[in-house]
């Protein structure tokens, strides 16, 4: 029984690795984990209809006063004994993913990227968002049933919140920043008596702050689409179909379907028959592989363009498209930069940070063009087993591969983020980046770059030269929420024209923007040629009919 | 011979030419708005225009063509070098000098050697090479996944592109060539109305006569 097993971390010592994070992190406003702002939207449409045969607030074993995390999850497993097992198995838990196709060992516990660069090492910020309790550094125990977080997925009382750096806790004593407290602590009884299927907020909590911020990541993740309108997302428009995420990402035995690591660029089994495929978050696993349903021309002919486009290059026009911004670039070279020897922050006229002395320079933006490329849904990751050639800037942290004559390619549309970030110059490749924790090893806290890739790279059990620099980066996001309504969507002749959507996009024929230019060429040669015969013949007419008549003969 | 006024296109034969003209137009403005030229309308609304005009052109043709065949009008279209030479000369030359035009319409042909050589051309190879290559890019989805649908599309694009600069060159020909009548305006009337004057010998104007049929 995985209840069974004894808890070996106590409320009280708990407690005091919650008040030793947050000592040192006083200073990061842009937290990746919020105290929920309000109610939850309630009736979202997950993948299985909501309701059941118990009512959680009954349980008796619910009505304990819950003093830590795990304690909640070992009454739940009470009941749901295969539930942390599950879990378990599952990326939200590894943060550790094998590429069958590639090999590559990828996960955010190993991918490389260009915002806080790797998640080793700076565990007890970035495992806030762990679906487990403690994961503070490398020793923490996977296979403990209890360190399983039940509650922020299946948390419906809008309570329950995770301590941004208390390595997946919830807060358990006030969380000040400076004088003030933000949030509340959550009250655990009632979070664990109000479980129910994951709603927007659950994923959300999570999902929408990647990157250490709001929107920061993903671009078309952020929290304006806990409650969005029509416009902004079609299926997830709290006055319309509201969808919670699970609706497509259908989950079974808490696996769930859609992941960056395993992207299905291209769908060509469309519309499941009763009983069959249940697991995958498509497009056309609900709309079909015709999912223009009229009979005139134009969807006619964008039935065939499914083939080559993803649904998401018409139908996400722009992303960042509920007035949360999202970082477009950041630049760790200008970072460390300090006043009267303290970090400090410049913020634009929204009152946005766009310098951090701990982070450097951002760009953000909202309402972005996405950028298209050829995607078959495989990414090499650029992680530091992999050397690069620096005389080739930018670096692509993540190149994604794609052809435009390949079946199993469609053009898709991304956010493309830039970045500048530090890597080791001698043996060329990315380094993991020690910036969180409690010694001035940590960057946030030493503004060392020495000591904080020595401390990132030694984490990893990795070796490297001790000389760095930095490199402009690149980081392509497939762009596939935030989805516009239909009138809304890429017209025909914002792609099919010489200066257009698709214009660098090259190596196919797309009418509208390509042609043979001799054809060009010599057709306008021609047609100039007869122009200019005819008008050179009626204008001899003119003048030879002039003269008979001077000269009558 | 006597040359009288006489009903040279039928009225199918008139319906025909006109709306065929109308369609051409369209198409030759839809068709530039795709191949980027202009963007007078929306680009979705300009390629419904243009397979809408064309699939009406190849139904008029269906039509037209049964017409040539179970009338026998086809034979007006049979090349010759007959009579060529005068018809060159004369727009090479005798056009300037005020000469009348060597060519007289009869019964058999009523088109000048010249005229019959290019239309013929028109319908035996530039029409075929439009239509064929526009059905190809129409029906693009029965045939994208070849290994050669990229390289193809590119290639048959670039051929009905091709073409369609060659019927825009006929067609500034074709306008200025009507003006080269007995006056400017008449072959253009004889387009609409019908009529034109027409060798005819004694028999058929007999019969023309009986029927009522001349002007």
């Amino acid at each position: 029984m995985t209840a069974a097993i004894p808890t070996r971390l106590g409320p009280v010592l708990i407690s005091v690795l919650t008040a030793a994070t947050l000592a040192f992190s006083s200073d990061h406003p842009a937290r990746a984990q919020v105290p929920p702002k309000g109610p939850y939207v309630h009736g979202q449409v997950a993948s299985k209809p909501a309701g059941g045969t118990a009512d959680h607030g009954k349980f008796e074993v619910l009505k304990q006063d819950f003093k830590s995390g795990p304690e909640v999850t070992k009454a739940c497993l009470g009941c749901h004994t295969e539930a942390a097992r599950q879990v378990m198995g599952t990326l939200h838990w590894s943060w550790d993913y094998t590429n069958s196709r590639t090999g590559q060992r990828l996960g955010k516990k190993n991918v490389i990227n260009d915002f806080c660069a790797s998640v080793t090492s700076n565990e007890p910020r970035c495992t806030s968002c762990h679906a487990g309790y403690g994961w503070k550094d490398a020793t923490f125990d996977f296979a403990k049933a209890e360190n399983v977080d039940c509650l922020i997925c299946h948390d419906r009382s809008a309570t329950y919140w995770k301590n941004p750096t208390g390595a997946g806790h919830p807060p358990y004593t006030p969380v000040m920043q400076g004088d003030r407290q933000i949030g509340a602590v959550p009250n655990l009884s009632q979070a664990a008596r109000s479980v129910g299927l994951p709603g927007r907020e659950n994923c959300g909590a999570c999902h929408f702050h990647g990157g250490g911020g709001d929107g920061v990541k993903h671009g078309s993740l952020d929290s304006s689409l806990l409650a969005p309108d029509r416009e902004l997302d079609v299926h997830m428009d709290a006055k319309g179909p509201n969808f919670a995420c699970t609706a497509c990402h259908v989950t079974q035995k808490h696996v769930w379907a859609g992941s960056r690591y395993d992207v299905h660029a291209i769908d060509s089994k469309g519309l499941p028959r009763p009983g069959q495929r249940r697991d995958v978050a498509t497009c056309e696993s609900c709309h079909g592989l015709r999912p223009h349903k009229g009979w005139n021309l134009t969807d006619v002919t964008l039935n065939t363009h499914v083939e080559k486009l993803a649904c998401q290059t018409c139908h996400v026009p722009a992303f960042a498209r509920g007035g949360v911004p999202t970082k477009m670039r950041w630049d760790w070279s200008t970072s460390g930069r300090l006043r009267d020897g303290k970090p400090f922050q410049i913020r634009d006229e929204k009152g946005r940070p766009v310098y951090e002395s701990i982070k450097g320079d951002y760009v953000l933006a909202e309402n972005v063009t996405p950028q298209y490329f050829w995607f078959d849904g495989e990414i090499i990751y650029q992680n530091a087993e992999r050397v690069f050639d620096p005389a080739r800037q930018p670096v692509p942290i993540n190149p994604i591969s794609g052809t435009p004559g390949d079946p199993k390619s469609r053009i898709w549309p991304f956010k493309v983020m830039t970045g500048k970030q530090p890597y080791d110059s001698v043996q060329k490749h990315f380094v993991y980046l020690h910036v969180f924790g409690p010694t001035d090893a940590a960057y946030w806290r030493g503004f060392n770059w020495d000591k904080s890739i020595s401390a990132g790279m030694a984490a990893m059990g990795l070796p490297w030269s001790g000389k760095f620099d930095f490199v402009e980066t690149v980081m392509y996001w497939p762009q596939t929420h935030m989805v516009a309504p239909s009138a809304k969507a890429v017209k025909c002749g914002e792609c099919h024209r010489t200066d257009g959507r698709l214009a660098r996009l090259a190596g196919f024929y797309m009418p509208g923007r390509d042609s043979a230019r001799w054809v060009d060429v010599l057709g306008i040669g021609l047609i100039g040629l007869v122009a200019a015969g005819v008008v050179g013949h009626a204008l001899m007419r003119l003048v030879y009919r002039f003269r008979r008549r001077e000269t009558p003969t | 011979m006597t040359v009288m006024r006489v009903k040279v296109f039928t009225r199918f034969e008139r319906f025909w030419h006109w709306s065929q003209a109308a369609l051409i137009v369209v198409l030759i403005g839809s068709g530039l708005g795709l191949h980027g030229v202009h963007r007078l309308v929306r680009y979705g609304d300009m390629l419904t225009i243009h397979v809408a005009a064309a699939l009406a052109l190849v139904l008029l043709w269906l039509f037209a063509v049964f017409w040539h065949l179970t009338t026998g009008q086809w034979r007006h279209y049979l090349p010759t070098l007959q009579g060529l030479g005068p018809i060159l000369r004369f727009y090479a030359l005798g056009i300037f000098r005020g000469e009348p035009h060597p060519f007289r319409k009869t019964r058999r042909r009523k088109h000048n050697p010249l005229q019959a050589l290019t239309y013929l051309m028109l319908k035996l190879v530039l029409f075929p090479i439009i239509w064929v290559s526009g059905l190809l890019l129409l029906t693009y989805d029965l045939w994208h996944q070849k290994p050669w649908s990229t390289a193809g599309l590119e290639a048959i694009a670039t051929l009905h592109t091709a073409a369609a600069f060659v019927m825009i060159a006929f067609l500034i020909v074709h306008v200025y060539v009507i003006t080269t009548g007995h006056t400017v305006g008449e072959q253009l009337r004889t387009m609409i109305t019908g009529w034109d004057d027409m060798d005819l010998d004694q028999a058929e104007a007999e019969v023309l006569k009986r029927d009522g049929a001349v002007g």
